[in-house]
């Protein structure tokens, strides 16, 4: 036999036997798959952003489909992606308000002062962790950007040393919230209300040598609030934004301009019980 | 049978150490920089590259002893081994997704990426050079041995650069490079420098080996 044909046989026998164990093997062995999870990962935003807890877009879809996780956990998609999916799944529902992120801190550099000049790592992991960081408060943003890095959707920036979200940009996923050691990013509606912009916990002294904007836990705004939406705790206020309508009194009242609006001005709202 | 011992060990830990295919041999380097971003990815990645070693090399060594050399097709090698090998990791890829979905899951993504990667193809083409020869001499178990170990140590040694380097970059990431440096160039240079660390192992093994035997 010349060696070109049987180079040929041989390389040809190979590739045949393999494809046909791939065949039988993809035949025997395949995996039924539900088609709808194909759909139901249409719908999500596609980022792989993680903020649903699962490892991405395709798991979390699976999840969905396979084992009935709650369809409203796409930030990025939003209610719209809730929606599809549900009529997809065959169930009811819509996606719950918006949600997006902000800073709960207002200590920039002007505001806030620091303790020491600190030259480590430029990341607040590492900050936070030498000598409970370097600005006068130790609850307060660290301003070194990791939410900035965390951020898939160039959402969140550091400006004068304290990071600001940019709400148009934010999708609520989550990401900045769990990066930040020292946990001053939180999620609100998008919907227009005032936040509590400190994480202090410290006494109102304290926090009045730290910080010019810190909350001292004085409390007028709780008093103040017709809804009872804010409450007190370990000298820090904290609104309950189910109850909250975007009255703003809170933000009117607070003698250290600690809580602010977030978006836009207040809008006149109809305050249940005043009977408006 | 001591002798076949410490062969076995001064190959596996060759493999590993002196060897080492990726930081001595420079081969795999495209996984090595693509993959080492994450812990949790380049251990996936260097799980995955060992189990598709050992099976490559388990198939393609025999095939080369058999058919390949006794039909004078050697100059066919690199062909039928590519088609081989990504027959195979098509094969396990299936199997996993049938009978392990768990080991699927985490392999999953980095089993298609490897199918034809240079260090898998490296280490069979790589066991037969080395190795063909002591069939003659031992008989073709003792090779056949030979080869697999040296695929498993290949693996290992995978494993272990794309940890070893996964840690350098953590720090590459921090550190604040001048602004030319930044990126590729910068990891470039710190996978020269951790290859360069490898180089110091040069001859350990054997001596070390042959003074415990």
């Amino acid at each position: 036999m010349s060696p070109i044909l049987l180079a040929i046989l041989v390389l040809g026998i190979l590739g045949l036997a393999g494809g046909a164990i791939l065949v039988l093997a993809s035949k025997f062995m395949a995996v039924y798959e539900d088609p709808r999870i194909a759909e139901v990962a249409e719908c999500l935003a596609g980022a792989n952003c993680g903020g649903c807890g699962y490892a991405g877009c395709s798991d979390y879809a699976e999840a969905i489909v396979k084992n009935g996780a709650p369809t409203s956990k796409c930030a990025p998609g939003g209610s719209k992606a809730t929606e599809a999916i549900n009529r997809i799944m065959g169930q009811s529902g819509s996606g719950g308000p918006e949600l997006k992120a902000y800073v709960a801190c207002n200590g920039s550099d002007e505001n806030c002062g620091k303790r020491f000049e600190y030259q480590g790592l430029k990341t607040c992991a590492a900050a936070a962790g030498i000598a409970g960081g370097p600005s006068a408060c130790s609850f307060g943003c660290l301003g070194l950007g990791d939410c900035t890095r965390a951020c898939m959707f160039d959402a969140i920036h550091v400006t004068r040393g304290v990071a600001k979200v940019d709400r148009d940009k934010c999708t609520g996923c989550t990401a900045c919230t769990t990066v930040c050691p020292r946990g001053v990013i939180k999620i609100k509606p998008a919907a227009s209300q005032p936040a509590v912009k400190c994480s202090s916990k410290e006494k109102g002294a304290a926090v009045n040598k730290a910080c010019k904007v810190g909350c001292i836990g004085c409390g007028l705004c709780a008093k103040n609030c017709p809804n009872g939406a804010i409450t007190v705790e370990n000298n820090l206020a904290s609104i309950d934004y189910e109850k909250c309508n975007g009255c703003g009194a809170c933000a009117e009242k607070c003698p250290k301009k600690a809580i602010l609006w977030i978006e836009g001005k207040p809008q006149p709202v109809d305050v249940p019980g005043t009977g408006a | 049978m001591s002798s076949g011992v410490a062969t076995f060990a001064t190959i596996f830990f060759s493999m590993i150490l002196v060897n080492n295919y990726v930081l001595v041999q420079f081969l795999g380097i495209c996984p090595f920089l693509g993959v080492s971003k994450k812990l949790d990815s380049s251990v996936g990645m260097g799980l995955a590259v060992i189990a598709v070693m050992f099976i490559a090399t388990a198939v393609t060594f025999p095939l080369q002893m058999f058919l390949l050399d006794k039909e004078g097709l050697a100059y066919m090698q690199t062909i039928i081994f590519i088609l081989v090998i990504a027959v195979l990791v098509q094969l396990i890829e299936i199997t996993l997704k049938r009978y392990i979905p768990a080991l699927y899951k985490s392999l999953g993504v980095y089993l298609p990426l490897i199918t034809t990667n240079c260090c898998v193809l490296g280490v069979t083409i790589l066991a037969v050079q080395n190795y063909s020869a002591d069939m003659a001499a031992y008989g073709f178990g003792f090779a056949y041995a030979e080869a697999l170990i040296c695929s498993v140590g290949a693996g290992v040694g995978f494993l272990v650069a794309m940890l070893l380097f996964c840690g350098v970059r953590q720090r590459v990431e921090n550190a604040d490079p001048p602004e030319s440096f930044k990126g590729l160039p910068i990891t470039l240079v710190s996978a020269a420098i951790t290859s360069l660390s490898f180089m110091g192992f040069g001859g350990l093994v054997e001596n070390i080996i042959s003074a415990l035997m």
